[in-house]
């Protein structure tokens, strides 16, 4: 086999490959820059929570039209905003733990979502919604993942600076009167990034191309650009050679990207620049 | 006389049930030097962060001079920051511009020259492309007072500034602070150093919940609001040991 057939037929010769690269690609421009202050406001595991969280909605859009897909953006949406609304009642007038929210919402979520597909469709519709498939992605489906990256690319220019000061010092960002819309703006942008991605990789694996580049990217670099471009770097190369080792390997598509991704991540805790294991053994050594 | 710059009304902050500060009264005036002292979770860092704007308060308010609020540095304490977020000692310096330029505006070449000029003042010149988190404790401090010159605001806010500060750091940064005063710009600082307190600050607030006393400092020590003899855990309960008495004498006087 030519390394051409190994390396760039599949994507010439399959548009389903096609269109799930462009829509990972797409999906890591956007959304990677995103899950990088997600991951930089230690909510990474808050946020795995609320991935979980727009399943119910995406569950009753199902029961209602089935597999289409602005019902079950729409309900993914509805979900994710009204359990993050309620997760932050339940924080603020109950004596519950925050760990403890997430993890009654995660796990409530998940349960009432495959309660619900299950009353309509059958073992294959549910691993369809948690795990995605990637090579199903449709021109509707990339008009939405490409209009909620540009959403995400404005509105992230928007408030960049804010964004940056609210992650390590969030007290003077308040301080500087400029902060109010920072945090509304950046929760609204997670769940319409988090509902694009469930249009390719399922609720399940959704965070994995957001969070895990952004998580890898901060072992090469200190400078936020730097880290976002990498993050963006890492998105993409996983997102073919995630693709490629499906085709190839004929294991499922979003869990490979995810796989890759994974890869990338622990490769940069162990053998990163910076803070990763093999430096910290350097630096106790010399 | 002097002016009054800021003054406190009634002002009380709620978290939740607990009530961090209740009913604090004061006046800041303009150019004063003050500090702000009190047992751990007497609430020094909440005055100043309503002061700062971070939080508002529940009940009471903050009247200004001028009508509204004026421009302010504030120095968050160092515990509150995220040192291994992926930012140049040179970038967090630019981080003070942002309530002057916001997100629109760029850095011009003037402001990129004040960065400098202050990392320079506080000792950190050539530390520009430094991670903040390879600096020490002390350079890290030196870098956020950075940020504070650049900001060039006529009030200081500053919460603990010298805490796990070196020797060094310290008297380095206590004669930039000193050169603000002279200035005639308006600093309040949360400390616990009794000493640094009475060797350097002309005015003081005393809090635990409420305000215990404020004016100058050597009137706070003569009243025992402040002491060596006793740590500021114990000032509380000696203060309300003599109010105690005393509302016993006036009731026997009654």
């Amino acid at each position: 086999m030519t390394l051409d057939a190994l390396f760039i037929q599949p994507f010439v010769e399959t548009a389903m490959l096609q269109k799930a690269l462009v829509a990972c690609i797409v999906l890591s421009v956007g959304g990677v820059p995103l899950g990088f202050f997600v991951t930089q406001r230690r909510i990474a595991l808050a946020s795995d929570a609320m991935s979980h969280a727009i399943l119910p909605g995406v569950a009753v859009a199902f029961l209602i039209s089935g597999f289409s897909v602005w019902p079950m953006t729409f309900g993914g949406l509805a979900a994710g905003i009204l359990i993050a609304l309620f997760s932050v009642f339940l924080g603020r007038y109950t004596k519950i733990k925050e760990d403890a929210v997430f993890t009654l919402l995660f796990l409530l979520s998940l349960a009432v979502g495959v309660v619900l597909l299950s009353l309509k469709g059958g073992e294959e519709d549910i691993i369809h919604v948690l795990f995605g498939d990637t090579l199903a992605i449709d021109k509707e489906k990339l008009i939405f993942i490409t209009s909620v990256t540009v959403l995400t690319l404005f509105s992230l220019a928007a408030i960049y600076r804010g964004l940056v000061l609210d992650c390590f010092d969030p007290d003077f960002l308040m301080a500087s009167g400029r902060g109010k819309y920072v945090r509304p703006v950046f929760f609204v942008l997670f769940i319409f990034n988090l509902v694009a991605a469930f249009q390719a990789l399922g609720t399940l694996m959704a965070l994995g191309l957001m969070l895990l580049p952004a998580i890898a990217s901060v072992f090469w670099t200190h400078r936020v650009g730097a880290a976002i471009v990498l993050s963006v770097i890492i998105a993409v190369i996983s997102s073919y050679a995630g693709l490629l080792i499906s085709y190839h390997a004929n294991t499922p598509s979003g869990p490979t990207v995810v796989l890759v991704c994974g890869l990338f991540c622990l490769g940069s805790v162990l053998f990163g620049r910076r803070g990763s294991a093999v430096s910290f053994v350097r630096m106790k050594n010399f | 006389m002097e002016e009054a710059l800021i003054t406190l009304r009634d002002l009380s902050v709620d978290y939740g049930p607990r009530q961090a500060l209740q009913n604090v009264s004061g006046i800041f005036h303009e150019g004063s030097l003050t500090a702000i002292a009190g047992p751990n979770g007497s609430g020094k860092s909440t005055l100043l962060k309503v002061l700062a704007g971070v939080i508002r308060p529940s009940a009471g308010k903050i009247v200004f001079a001028q009508g509204r609020k004026p421009v302010m540095a504030y120095l968050p304490q160092v515990s509150h920051l995220q040192r291994d977020f992926p930012i140049s000692v040179e970038g967090l310096v630019y981080t003070g511009f942002y309530p002057e330029i916001g997100e629109r505006k760029g850095l011009e070449a003037k402001r990129e020259r004040a960065a400098k000029k202050a990392l320079k003042d506080v000792g950190l010149e050539g530390y520009e492309n430094r991670s903040i988190g390879e600096l020490s404790g002390g350079e890290f401090q030196r870098a956020l007072f950075a940020r504070v010159i650049v900001q060039n605001a006529p009030i200081i806010l500053l919460d603990e500034p010298f805490t796990s500060v070196d020797a060094e750091t310290t008297s380095r940064l206590i004669k930039l602070l000193l050169k603000w005063h002279k200035e005639g710009r308006t600093i309040i600082c949360v400390l616990h150093d009794l000493l640094m307190i009475r060797k350097y600050f002309p005015e003081s607030m005393v809090l635990q919940g409420k305000c215990l006393g404020s004016g100058h400092t050597h009137k706070m020590f003569e009243q025992k609001l402040l002491s060596f003899d006793l740590d500021m855990a114990e000032l509380y309960s000696a203060h309300e040991a003599s109010n105690h008495t005393h509302d016993h004498e006036h009731s026997h006087d009654a």
